[in-house]
């Protein structure tokens, strides 16, 4: 009984708090895509190091990987933003938390990366070099286009955790979705409703990601592929 | 082409011990031989895809066994059929071989498609253009492969077991564009266990076994009438497989 009377006024507080973290969310989707998409372009360069001839590059790459997988986000967004201005490194939030979530994102991207370069056939390869390819070359017109379209699940899979993840980023006064939320309840004392919403608008980006991850793996399907593999 | 006492080892396996092979411009040779004996590591040193421990091999006057060596350069005229996942699988059969033209001939992309085409009218596939490899037959494949090395005009052309992975009904479509390749005077050798085709189009048949050249010469006398024990067992093994398959497919008919 108290709960459907108090019903209607949940709702109205709901549509009336949603503008506010509305702005929340938009921060949170920048974030969100900006630190993916850097940490695609860090991943796809580290895991074709991690899988190259030369040691040198190789050791590199599993450094950064080891590093990064090794401590927490969390950890590493307050090290950046309370530690690097010791020395002298001073960047304000809303650049700090999408070059770390980013740098974090990279490393896992680049794992991902390796294992769809390692899935294509080794047989691929001396076909690419056989026909006089470069090493470049192979990597470039053979191998990743290839492996790019395996691994595209395991991708949505990483953008959906970073969404999630980008949270974090509240710790260091970022306003994304969720300090945008803890700030409304430091107003009006309503958590129930609005970390309610909060968890609504994350789930209804990362349900849409998900969908929006099937669409583009049929648009990039090569035709018959897995009859290839049977 | 020459191969030199070429030695090669995978860990504890010797593969190639000290096998020598000589071939002359124009010349068509088929190597036979049992599973094992390091047929496809021969092919592969040849165009320096394995470096073998020691040996030397020399196509025309280029030392391929040499470090200095520009293997690009050497592989843009050799042609070289795998034995399968010849084509790239992203790729449809017309970019599979406009692809090494443009990129590494530098042939202008009209040319290419030109060109293209007309490798891929001798191998009867010119309807399959545009289609992608694994919307082919095992045999079509390969035959888009055959064009692919035909297309770069190879003054050298490798093929490894290219009907050993087909279907035997997909096979003598394979076998067919191979025998009309083998005309156009291109020096050729060519793994297989396809003894009619070795009798029919080889100048000459080089049984390896153990990682050696057991046994060479004209295909009348290698197939026909063999000196060497192994030589006589591994055909007798060869040929009974091949008179039995007539009697599956009288069970299972079409």
């Amino acid at each position: 009984m108290i709960f459907s009377d108090l019903l209607p006024e949940v709702v109205r507080f709901m549509i009336s708090i949603a503008p506010f973290l509305l702005r929340g969310l938009i921060n949170t989707l920048r974030i969100g895509l900006l630190s993916f998409a850097m940490g695609l372009g860090l991943g796809v360069v580290t895991g074709v190091l991690r899988v190259s001839k030369s040691r040198a590059a190789s050791a590199v790459a599993a450094t950064y990987v080891e590093v990064i997988r090794g401590t927490p986000l969390l950890v590493q967004l307050l090290f950046a933003y309370f530690g690097l201005p010791f020395i002298g490194i001073r960047l304000p939030p809303s650049i700090v938390s999408v070059l770390v979530i980013g740098l974090n994102s990279g490393a896992y991207q680049a794992e991902i990366v390796r294992s769809g370069i390692q899935s294509i056939p080794q047989e691929q390869l001396d076909v690419a070099r056989s026909l006089g390819m470069r090493e470049s070359q192979v990597m470039r017109h053979v191998v990743l286009p290839q492996a790019l379209r395996n691994i595209i699940p395991a991708l949505v899979n990483e953008f959906v955790a970073l969404i999630k993840e980008s949270s974090l980023a509240s710790v260091i006064g970022e306003v994304e979705l969720t300090r945008c939320g803890e700030y409304i309840i430091s107003r009006t004392f309503r958590p129930f409703e609005v970390f309610f919403l909060v968890a609504l608008f994350y789930f209804a980006v990362c349900y849409a990601l998900s969908r929006l991850s099937g669409l583009l793996e049929r648009r990039v399907r090569i035709p018959g592929y897995f009859r290839a593999y049977r | 082409m020459s191969v030199v006492d070429l030695h090669k080892s995978y860990g504890d396996l010797e593969v190639l011990r000290g096998l020598s092979l000589h071939v002359r411009g124009g010349e068509r040779v088929v190597i036979i031989g049992p599973s094992g004996s390091g047929k496809s590591t021969l092919l592969k040193c040849i165009i320096g895809l394995v470096k073998p421990d020691r040996g030397d091999i020399y196509i025309d006057d280029v030392r391929v066994t040499d470090p200095k060596t520009n293997l690009i350069e050497l592989r843009k005229r050799v042609g070289f059929v795998f034995q399968s996942n010849n084509l790239f699988y992203h790729l449809t059969v017309l970019r599979n071989i406009t692809l090494p033209l443009v990129k590494v001939h530098g042939v202008p992309e009209e040319e290419a498609v030109e060109v293209a085409m007309k490798a891929l009218r001798e191998v009867g596939l010119e309807d399959k253009a545009d289609s992608y490899p694994a919307e082919l037959s095992g045999g079509q494949q390969q035959r888009a492969a055959i064009a692919r090395a035909l297309a770069i005009n190879p003054r050298l052309l490798l093929m490894d077991e290219p009907t050993s992975a087909l279907d035997p009904e997909l096979i003598d479509e394979v076998l067919e564009v191979m025998r009309r390749v083998s005309r156009r005077g291109i020096t050729m050798i060519i793994v297989t266990h396809e003894i009619d085709f070795a009798e029919d189009v080889a100048d000459r048949v080089v049984f390896i076994d153990g990682g050696v050249v057991v046994e060479e010469g004209p295909p009348h006398e290698v197939i026909s009438s063999p000196r060497e024990r192994r030589t006589r067992e591994f055909l007798r093994r060869i040929l009974r497989k091949r008179a039995a398959a007539p009697r599956c497919w009288a069970v299972a008919p079409d």
